[in-house]
C-alpha cells in the first residue's frame, strides 16, 4: 500500500542541524510522500467553497484568484476579531522554546518549521507584518514578513504537517493552544479554494450519505447485519441492532470506518455484544452514522454545520442522550466546542446509565458520553461478567489517542477496562502517554497514501515507544480508541516495529464479555482461535 | 488529469491512477489497470474478486468492507494481496474501476 520509501533505518536517522537559509524564507519543496493532495472539484462544489478549481500542490501556478492577498488579510482581521484567542497567541509567545522539541513532526523529520513555535512564526509573521504598529513600521526588524505566494505555499505545506495533536500546548508555559493556529491557517487557505481532498471529500460525503466514508443507508444496514451475522457465528447469540429506531433510549454514534475498516470493525463487534448483554434500549442512525468530523480539520463552520447533525437527528429520533463510539477528534468538537457552537442540547437529558444509575455530571450540556466512560462505569458496579484469559494471545500496551487525552481527560477509564478485560496490560514510558501522548502522526486529516512518508515521520516517537514495550515486555497489541488511529497506526507498526497488531478497546471488552446463554467461545472477534481452542476449529 | 494509455485502452485517471469516470469500466479496462499493478493476467481468482467488487459496488455505491469481501469470497486478506500486491482498497479496487474510500481508513 505505501508509497515508495525509504527504508526505516535510514529514514530513522534524522538530521536535526538547521538549514543555511533564514527561516524567513518560505521556498517549500513539494516532494512525494510529504504532502496531500488538493480537493477535487467534486468535493469543494458540493460544500459550496470558493474557488473550486482542480489544481495541485506540485502546480507552479496555484491559480488564486487576483485579490488573493486582500482575501488573506481580511481573512486574518476578521479572525483576529471575532477569536480572542487568535489575538493573544499571536502576541504573547516569548519564543522561549519549550515546544520546539514536543512536536512528533519536529522529532521525526528535523525541519524546524516544524517546531510549533516556528509553524506559528509563519502566520505570526504575516500578522506583524501587516496588523502590529511595530511591524509596520519595522517590517522585517520587527519579525515580520510580507504575505506572499510563496509564504501561501509555505502555510499550506506546514499547517498540513501539523495534526493538531495538542502535545506541543501541554508544554507552553502561556498556555497556546497551537491546534488552533493550524485551523487559523487552514482556513486562511481555505478562502482561496487551497483544500485538502482528504478533508473535503470525507466532509462532504458526511452530507451527502451520514458519513465521511460515502456509505449510503442500504449499505449501512447492509454492514449492520453483516456484524450481527458474524457476531452470532462468534457467541452463538443473535444481537439486534436497531437502527433508525423512534424513542430509543439512546442514540449512539460511531465513526464510520468502525463498520468499514480493519480492526476497527472487530472493536464494532464488541459493542454489538456489549450493549446486547446489558440490554440498552438504543439505535444506530443512518443520518448520523458518522462519529467523526473532518469539519474540524477544515474550519470553524464546517465543523459547526457537522455537529449539528448529530444533534437534529438525536431531536428526531427523540432519545434521551448520546452515547458516542470509539473516535478520536469527534471528542475534541463534543468536548470543547459542541456547547458554544450548538449547545446547549437543552431537548436532551442528562446522560444516565440506565443499568446503574450514575449520572453523567460533566456531560451536562453535551448530553453525549464516550463508550469507554460508560463501560467502565459498568466494570465499576460489577454488571459485567469478563473472562480476561479469553484475551491472553494479546500482551497489550495503550495508545492514548490525542483528542480524547488530551481534549477530554479520558485517562483512566480505558485504563481501568484494560485491567479488567485482559491479563498482560504494559505502559509504555511515561512522557509517551497520558496527556503527554504522542500523535499517530496522521491525525487531521493527514492520513493519506500520498503523505506516506511524512506519516512515518511523525508516528516516529510513538512507534519508538511501542517498540520498547515490544523489547521489554512482548507485547503484541497496540489498543487504542481513535479510528483514524485504527487506520494509520497499522502501517507505522509495519514500518518501525513488525509484529505489533492494532485493536479497539472494545475488541478486547467483547472478547472477555461471558453472554448470558452464549455457545462455547473458539474464537475471538477476530475468528481466530483462542489460546487453547485451536484444535476445535476447522482448518 | 492524467491520461492513461495501454494498449487500445485510453482512460483518464486520478493521481493514484484510479477511473475518473467509472462507468467507463469494462473488462478490457480492467487488464490494463491490472498492468499498473504488476498483475499481468487475470485467472479465475481474480475475476471473482473483481466482479463481487463491481457487483458490491453497483448495489451500494462503495466497495464492500474487507472483512464481508474475504467471507463471501472465501478468499482470506492473504490470498487477496497474492492476486493484488497492492491489497484490497489500492489494487482490488483499483482495477475494478472503485473509487478510493477516504476517512477514517
Amino acid at each position: 500500500m505505501a508509497e515508495k520509501i525509504l527504508p526505516p533505518e535510514e529514514l530513522g536517522r534524522v538530521d536535526y542541524s538547521p538549514p543555511k537559509k533564514s527561516w524567513m524564507d518560505p521556498k517549500v519543496e513539494f516532494r512525494k510522500g510529504t504532502f496531500n493532495y488538493g480537493a477535487v472539484p467534486s468535493s469543494t462544489s458540493y460544500l459550496d467553497l470558493p474557488f473550486s478549481r482542480k489544481w495541485q500542490p506540485t502546480d507552479d501556478d496555484w491559480q488564486l484568484p487576483d485579490n488573493w492577498k486582500e482575501i488573506i488579510l481580511n481573512g486574518l482581521k476578521d479572525r483576529l476579531k471575532k477569536y480572542r484567542s487568535l489575538k493573544v497567541f499571536m502576541d504573547i509567545c516569548v519564543r522561549c522554546g519549550a515546544c520546539a522539541d514536543k512536536c512528533h513532526f519536529y522529532i521525526g523529520s528535523g525541519d524546524p518549521k516544524n517546531m510549533p513555535v516556528l509553524r506559528a512564526e509563519l502566520l505570526r509573521s504575516v500578522y506583524r507584518n501587516d496588523f502590529t504598529t511595530a511591524g509596520k513600521l519595522l517590517g522585517k526588524l520587527a519579525g515580520g514578513r510580507k504575505l506572499t505566494k510563496e509564504i501561501i505555499k509555505e502555510w499550506f505545506y506546514y499547517f498540513y504537517q501539523c495534526t493538531e495533536c495538542r502535545r506541543c500546548s501541554v508544554f507552553c508555559p502561556y498556555g497556546i493552544d497551537t491546534a488552533e493556529i493550524t485551523m487559523m491557517g487552514r482556513e486562511l487557505l481555505n478562502l482561496l479554494g487551497l483544500d485538502i481532498d482528504w478533508i473535503t471529500t470525507p466532509a462532504a460525503n458526511c452530507f451527502r450519505t451520514g458519513n465521511h466514508l460515502g456509505i449510503q443507508p442500504h449499505g449501512f444496514k447492509d454492514s449492520v447485519e453483516f456484524a450481527v451475522d458474524d457476531l452470532e457465528e462468534i457467541t452463538g447469540i443473535r444481537v439486534e441492532a436497531p437502527i433508525n429506531k423512534k424513542g430509543a433510549e439512546v442514540l449512539f454514534i460511531v465513526p464510520s470506518a468502525d463498520y468499514f475498516g480493519d480492526p476497527h470493525y472487530f472493536g464494532f463487534l464488541g459493542y454489538l455484544a456489549l450493549l446486547h448483554e446489558i440490554g440498552l434500549d438504543y439505535t444506530f442512525s443512518t443520518f448520523a452514522s458518522e462519529g467523526g468530523n473532518f469539519g474540524l480539520f477544515h474550519s470553524a463552520e464546517m465543523m459547526k454545520r457537522l455537529n449539528a447533525k448529530m444533534y437534529m437527528e438525536a431531536k428526531r429520533l427523540g432519545v434521551k442522550w448520546i452515547l458516542g463510539g470509539e473516535c478520536g477528534h469527534m471528542w475534541r468538537v463534543i468536548h470543547q466546542y459542541m456547547d458554544t457552537v450548538n449547545g446547549p442540547a437543552d431537548f436532551l437529558e442528562v446522560p444516565v446509565s440506565p443499568i446503574t444509575g450514575t449520572r453523567f455530571e460533566h456531560a451536562a450540556s453535551t448530553k453525549m458520553i464516550h463508550i469507554a466512560e460508560f463501560t467502565a462505569d459498568l466494570i465499576k458496579h460489577g454488571k459485567l461478567n469478563l473472562d480476561k484469559s479469553r484475551n491472553d494471545q494479546w500482551r497489550v500496551t495503550f495508545h492514548d489517542s490525542c483528542n480524547p487525552a488530551r481534549a477530554m481527560g479520558l485517562l483512566e477509564e480505558p485504563r481501568f477496562i484494560l485491567n479488567s478485560v485482559c491479563n498482560h496490560f504494559y505502559e509504555m514510558p511515561e512522557n509517551t502517554i497520558r496527556e503527554q501522548t504522542f500523535c499517530c502522526g496522521s491525525g487531521a486529516g493527514l492520513g493519506t497514501d500520498e503523505n506516506f512518508e511524512m506519516r512515518m515521520r511523525g508516528g516516529l516517537p510513538r512507534a519508538n515507544a511501542v517498540k520498547y514495550v515490544q523489547e521489554q515486555h512482548d507485547v503484541n497489541m497496540l489498543c487504542c480508541i481513535c479510528a483514524i488511529d485504527k487506520a494509520t497506526l497499522p502501517p507505522l507498526m509495519d514500518y518501525w516495529v513488525p509484529g505489533i497488531q492494532v485493536g479497539a478497546l472494545h475488541e478486547l471488552v467483547g472478547n472477555a464479555l461471558v453472554m448470558k446463554g452464549e455457545k462455547e467461545r473458539v474464537t475471538d472477534m477476530r475468528s481466530n482461535p483462542l489460546p487453547g481452542k485451536e484444535v476445535t476449529v476447522d482448518a | 488529469m492524467p491520461t492513461f494509455e495501454w494498449n487500445d485502452v485510453k482512460i483518464e485517471v486520478d493521481e493514484d491512477g484510479f477511473m475518473e469516470n467509472p462507468e467507463e469500466w469494462n473488462e478490457r479496462v480492467a487488464l490494463a489497470l491490472a498492468s499498473t499493478e504488476g498483475v499481468t493476467e487475470l485467472t479465475e481468482d481474480h475475476w471473482k474478486l473483481i466482479n463481487y467488487l463491481r457487483d458490491y459496488y453497483q448495489k451500494f455505491g462503495i466497495a464492500p468492507m474487507i472483512r464481508k469481501l474475504c467471507k463471501e469470497t472465501g478468499f482470506p486478506l492473504k490470498k487477496v494481496y497474492e492476486l493484488f500486491p497492492s491489497g484490497p482498497a489500492k489494487g482490488a479496487c483499483k482495477v475494478a474501476g472503485l473509487a478510493k474510500p477516504t476517512g477514517c481508513v
